[in-house]
């Protein structure tokens, strides 16, 4: 035991260097890691030992990211398998319905591979659930993916037309779907950083696809069939970085894990790559250039697959930190509180 | 949605009342005997021994091995000293005992770190968690399988021949109760002892419990109860005293587990205003709408464009 005794009044006799109050600075704190200094002052809040009030998404980063990159780039390239078909553009045309029913298969493979009970994965079929955008989701997939490999063994085994152009057809109008329903499937979560961006997420999934399914058909197709192509890249790059910077402005707290640390860094590195693919894009339609349609793609599709690993890290961190948990309810529940204000918060 | 209708509207006719926990904070002691029943009458491995330097919570928070955990938060903040023996006004034989007149004749020993008031430096806070068994879950909510289901009892259970281990359940808890247990790959929480209630049984926890802190029955008698135990609380003087997760009018259509804090509920790890997030789907589909047709609309531009 401690020689010095505890009164109302402090501690007597006290010994240098022992002087750990209760409930002071309690808890273990995280390095904050490297990434900006932020600018608004720490909030205050209490929390149990600095421990998360979720709990930690147990998703695998490659899998769940990756389907996300994968189902966008699967999604707006059928979309481009359809208009290519419509418009004569046999090469964009392949390598659209290619890309889609690869992108997809991927996708699938993901899925199965993340869940903890791989052997199980047709129980997601058991049920149809509403409520639940996995559980559409896989409906969707379950119809999606079957029309990409049709579309694609059609076009490259040039049997059955009617079939394969009847199955483009189908894929082009469930594509749209599959591009933006990931963000629902995020955003129905507890976790801050993805429910509170449910509303922009979309066209910021929206853009990130059609970016990404440009990429891959610069990157494939000869310049004198990619015109399309182009405009989709600069097009998704607009919406893309236009609805990430209002979702960002509008979700308050939340949006800091997307500006500090790691998801940082990978969106950063995101915006850089899509913008520049997509000038890019747009110089290499002006000079017909094939290397530079390449390289414009390649960069569209590494930007689009930061993005959606970037999105995905944030949302993580933000489950991570009791912080983005405890001050917005809080806040909510004091603008409840006060007089006149019915609802705290966004609407 | 009331909480009698809670089992009904997932399908159980002729339900019996819903039930639940009401754990009273202000009377646990921190033994965890809870923890340890519910451990063993679940069978639930072992999920780790680490001393974490959290007071006395080595436990750190529930998860797929920890369906009961003490919380213990040390407070620079005098507390009426502790009264051992305060009743929850239903056992009559004890009802004419003043204990309060009783604790303040106890008087503080010389030379002992108390007030005279007998109030300490220390308070001690102590409070069992458990799965909420929310009115609206959003677990349940997002499950794809249809693993988690509403049992006639009104309380939320997973189906472990049927999980498939998909995640989706462990961020949709505003919470942070259900969990994916590593190596077994499937999503494990608090059954609320589902085993024992269909035989009359209370569970596991609330039988060891000593101090009656975790008091199991049907929802509307907890409720009654705890709105007691809180006007007790307060006409003591301990004005911190307040009930969470008892309003069925809160984001989550209220906890079929609730609580009685005395302290904010971040303090105990809890979130101060959880949401089902599924309150939102539909504007969050709205908006996956919007977003596919104007992805739709991108790509008609693009090629509406002069040829080239």
């Amino acid at each position: 035991m401690s020689g010095s005794d505890v009164s109302r009044d402090g501690v007597e006799g006290a010994r240098p260097g022992r002087d750990a109050l209760t409930g002071a600075h309690a808890g273990r704190r995280r390095g904050r890691g490297r990434g900006e200094r932020a600018v608004v002052p720490d909030a205050e809040f209490s929390s149990y030992y600095g421990e998360p009030v979720l709990n930690r998404p147990t998703w695998k980063a490659l899998d769940i990211a990756g389907y996300l990159f994968c189902g966008g780039l699967a999604g707006a390239s059928s979309l481009l398998a359809a208009g290519a078909d419509a418009t004569a553009r046999p090469v964009l045309a392949r390598t659209a319905k290619l890309g889609a029913a690869g992108a997809i298969s991927v996708s699938l493979a993901a899925l199965v591979h993340d869940l903890g009970r791989p052997a199980r994965f047709l129980n997601m079929l058991r049920v149809v659930k509403p409520t639940s955008p996995m559980s559409l989701g896989s409906w969707l997939l379950a119809g999606y993916a079957p029309l990409t490999v049709a579309a694609a063994a059609a076009d490259v085994t040039g049997r059955y037309r009617v079939v394969g152009a009847a199955a483009t057809a189908g894929a082009a109008a469930l594509g749209p779907v599959v591009a933006t329903y990931t963000a629902v499937l995020i955003s129905d979560t507890a976790v801050p950083s993805w429910h509170e961006g449910h509303r922009e997420l979309p066209f910021v999934f929206a853009g990130s696809a059609a970016t990404a399914a440009a990429g891959l058909a610069l990157a494939g197709a000869p310049a004198g069939q990619t015109g399309p192509a182009r405009r989709a890249a600069v097009l998704g790059a607009a919406l893309e970085l236009g609805a990430f910077r209002l979702m960002k402005r509008r979700m308050g707290l939340a949006a800091e894990p997307y500006e500090t640390g790691r998801p940082h860094g990978l969106l950063r590195t995101a915006e850089v790559l899509t913008a520049g693919g997509a000038a890019l894009a747009a110089c290499a339609g002006r000079r017909r250039s094939r290397v530079l349609g390449a390289v414009a793609g390649t960069a569209l599709l590494a930007g689009s697959a930061a993005l959606r690993f970037g999105v995905f890290h944030a949302g993580v961190a933000s489950a991570e930190d009791p912080k983005y948990t405890v001050v917005p309810q809080r806040e909510r529940l004091a603008a409840r509180s006060r007089p006149g204000g019915a609802e705290g918060g966004r609407p | 949605m009331t909480d009698d209708t809670a089992a009904r509207a997932a399908g159980s006719t002729g339900a019996p009342p819903r039930v639940g926990f009401f754990t009273d904070t202000s009377v646990c002691i921190g033994c965890k005997a809870c923890e340890v029943a519910c451990k063993e009458w679940n069978a639930i491995p072992e999920d780790g021994l680490e001393l974490t330097g959290m007071s006395y919570d080595n436990t750190q928070g529930l998860g797929a091995s920890t369906w009961r955990h003490v919380a213990f938060v040390e407070q620079r903040k005098p507390l009426g000293g502790q009264e051992p023996g305060v009743g929850h006004g239903n056992h009559e034989d004890h009802e004419d005992i003043d204990v309060f007149a009783a604790a303040r004749g106890l008087g503080a020993p010389p030379g002992s770190p108390l007030a005279p008031d007998g109030r300490t430096e220390l308070r001690w806070l102590m409070s069992s968690d458990v799965c909420k068994h929310c009115t609206r879950a959003a677990c349940l909510d997002v499950c794809p399988t249809g693993s988690l289901f509403r049992t006639e009892f009104g309380t939320v259970v997973v189906q472990e021949d049927v999980c498939n281990g998909c995640g989706y359940c462990v961020p949709a808890c505003p919470y942070g109760v259900i969990d994916q247990r590593p190596g077994d790959g499937r999503a494990w929480k608090c059954t609320l002892c589902y085993d024992r209630l269909g035989v009359g049984m209370e569970p596991a926890c609330a039988k060891s419990c000593p101090t009656d802190s975790i008091q199991f029955g049907p929802l509307e008698e907890l409720r009654e109860r705890a709105a007691a135990r809180v006007a007790r609380l307060h006409a003591a003087g301990v004005t911190d005293a307040r009930l969470y997760g008892a309003d069925p009018e809160d984001g989550v259509g209220g906890d079929g587990a609730f609580f009685l804090l005395l302290d904010e509920p971040e303090v105990y790890g809890l979130p101060p205003d959880p949401v089902v997030t599924t309150r939102d789907l539909p504007a969050m589909w709205r908006h996956a709408a919007a977003a596919a047709v104007s992805l739709t609309a991108l790509a008609a531009v693009c090629f509406a464009g002069r040829p080239r």
